[in-house]
């Protein structure tokens, strides 16, 4: 049984359809990187996980129950944690307090305040500083402790190297290890192929709301990534 | 002295200002809901007490015991049963129904209790005081006001920053759709921000029976007064708010003894002045 599945996952803003059909299973442990332009459904795709975006209850399945109907706030309960695009840090609380409001649903867990700034060991100066008020790849870190606060099963994280410098993304990426080693399953979107590869066991390229390619990184040849990504077809 | 005494009353009569203001600051802060109905919701609470006094024969601050949790219980569910529908990206859906509200509760009061004027009994209350020096006395009742309005603010203060339920209001009324993704139920934070802002408001209405008559009529009178010392104070600053009370009741009180007849006006005068000086408030603290 996977941890996650979707079957035939389908979302709308309205009358517009961002997602036709998506079918993604993700297993414990496994890291799973989700590659796609702007546009592809990846950022939909992870709302509609996360109970943003309400489904058909059977849509999704997480350990084999439906969960596609609950409300956002129910499932971060379940284990699913999101670090959203942007950061979306609180910015009326303190680096403090934003990690600590990621331990709001009170799952159980390894994850403290304490562990997390053994992480990322700059907070422990920053503390008391209001969130907004870091660098762009400090807020990062910051969102990734307040996810990692539920102690979730699964982490989803939305395009975590968004604006920030290669040497910054590589400290954030530096982290995954430490989280992966506590049997956390990691999805990540990424915009950067490369980074993506590197960091995943598998990988999903969307494409207009649909999948267009699924396999371990070492097997996919760079041509069907090309074809899969811009779904061009010989195109240099 | 008898400048003393009008800026001593005016700063006591500010206390009962900012217990109008404080829950209307509350729900803005956290839901940017502008509640038209908040001046009849007091009004709403005198007159309750009113009815359970009468019908018990208990002092009125004892009937607060009754009317606050009430008042609460009302709060959370009229925010769960109504004012959660109204609330999107437009502004006007909730301002229509709390203006809608606001009619609703001014005529069933006036169905119920008809149009005389009423006041609750304060007993001996009402004209205790206490010597402070030779020519001032100051009454004992509205420094128990003052020190309530204190007292909730100060409360309301440790709520917002120190404990947890605090920070889920700030987080979500910075960004609601994240603060769900930490497992934060906004419907439920929101009903509990109107249900604590009813609160407080229900000791405002008592306060306000117990100091002067009241009629169903009133209500929108007490919403001015709210919002001025609310925008006086400056948006989400709670002891701004304060501020804006007293600032408000002095102007009142010395401009009252100053031109007799023009208590109200010079109020609202000062409240002008100071929005064309400090257009954000002494103390503003929301960030938009």
């Amino acid at each position: 049984m996977s941890l996650l599945e979707t079957r035939g996952l389908t979302a709308f803003y309205g009358d517009f359809q961002a997602l036709f059909g998506i079918d993604v299973a993700i297993e414990a442990g496994e890291t799973v990187a989700i590659i796609g332009s702007n546009g592809a459904g990846k950022s939909t795709f992870l709302r509609s996980l996360t109970g943003l975006l309400s489904n058909a209850p059977d849509a999704i399945h997480y350990k084999g129950e439906p969960i596609g109907d609950l409300p956002a706030n129910r499932i971060v309960g379940l284990g699913i944690a999101m670090v959203p695009e942007g950061r979306k840090l609180f910015p009326s609380l303190t680096v403090e307090e934003n990690l600590k409001i990621g331990a709001y649903s009170g799952r159980d867990g390894d994850w403290s305040v304490d562990r997390v700034l053994g992480l990322f060991p700059f907070m422990q100066e920053r503390r008391q500083t209001p969130a907004t008020a870091l660098s762009g790849g400090q807020q990062q870190m910051v969102a990734i402790g307040r996810a990692l606060m539920s102690n979730p099963e699964l982490l989803l994280c939305d395009e975590i190297s968004l604006g920030l410098a290669p040497t910054v993304i590589k400290d954030i990426y530096d982290a995954l290890p430490a989280i992966q080693q506590t049997g956390t399953t990691v999805v990540v979107v990424e915009q950067d192929i490369q980074q993506a590869m590197a960091v995943s066991d598998r990988v999903y390229c969307f494409m207009e709301g649909r999948v267009t390619l699924e396999g371990p990184p070492d097997e996919l040849s760079h041509d069907a990534i090309k074809e899969a990504y811009f779904g061009l077809k010989g195109a240099a | 002295m008898d400048w003393v005494n009008a800026v001593i009353q005016g700063v006591l009569v500010g206390g009962l200002y900012a217990l109008f203001a404080t829950g209307l600051s509350l729900i803005f802060g956290v839901m940017r809901l502008v509640n038209i109905a908040h001046g009849d919701l007091i009004v709403l609470s005198s007159f309750l007490c009113l009815a359970i006094v009468s019908g018990l024969g208990l002092h009125p601050l004892i009937v607060l015991a009754i009317v606050v949790p009430l008042m609460f219980a009302l709060g959370y569910a009229l925010q769960r049963g109504l004012l959660n529908f109204t609330l999107g990206p437009d502004i006007l859906p909730p301002l229509l129904v709390t203006f809608g509200l606001s009619i609703v509760i001014q005529n069933a009061l006036l169905e119920v209790f008809s149009a005389d004027s009423q006041k609750l009994p304060a007993g001996e209350l009402q004209t205790a005081s206490l010597q402070i020096v030779e020519g001032l006395a100051v009454g004992v009742f509205p420094m128990i006001v003052f020190a309530c309005a204190i007292a909730v603010i100060a409360g309301l203060q440790f709520l917002f920053y120190r404990t947890t339920l605090g920070s889920a209001f700030r987080a979500t009324s910075d960004d609601a759709d994240t603060a769900r993704l930490m497992g934060i139920d906004n419907r439920h934070i929101f009903a509990l921000a109107m249900a604590i802002s009813l609160a407080v408001v229900a000791l405002a209405g008592v306060f306000l029976g117990m100091r002067t008559s009241f009629d169903p009529s009133i209500g929108p009178g007490r919403l001015i007064y709210a919002f001025e010392a609310v925008i006086i104070g400056g948006l989400g600053s709670l002891w701004g708010t304060l501020a804006g009370g007293i600032i408000l009741g002095v102007s009142q009180i010395v401009g009252g003894k100053l031109f007799p007849g023009a208590d109200q006006l010079a109020g609202h005068v000062v409240f002008l002045i100071l929005l064309v000086v400090r257009p954000r408030g002494l103390f503003p603290r929301a960030v938009d």
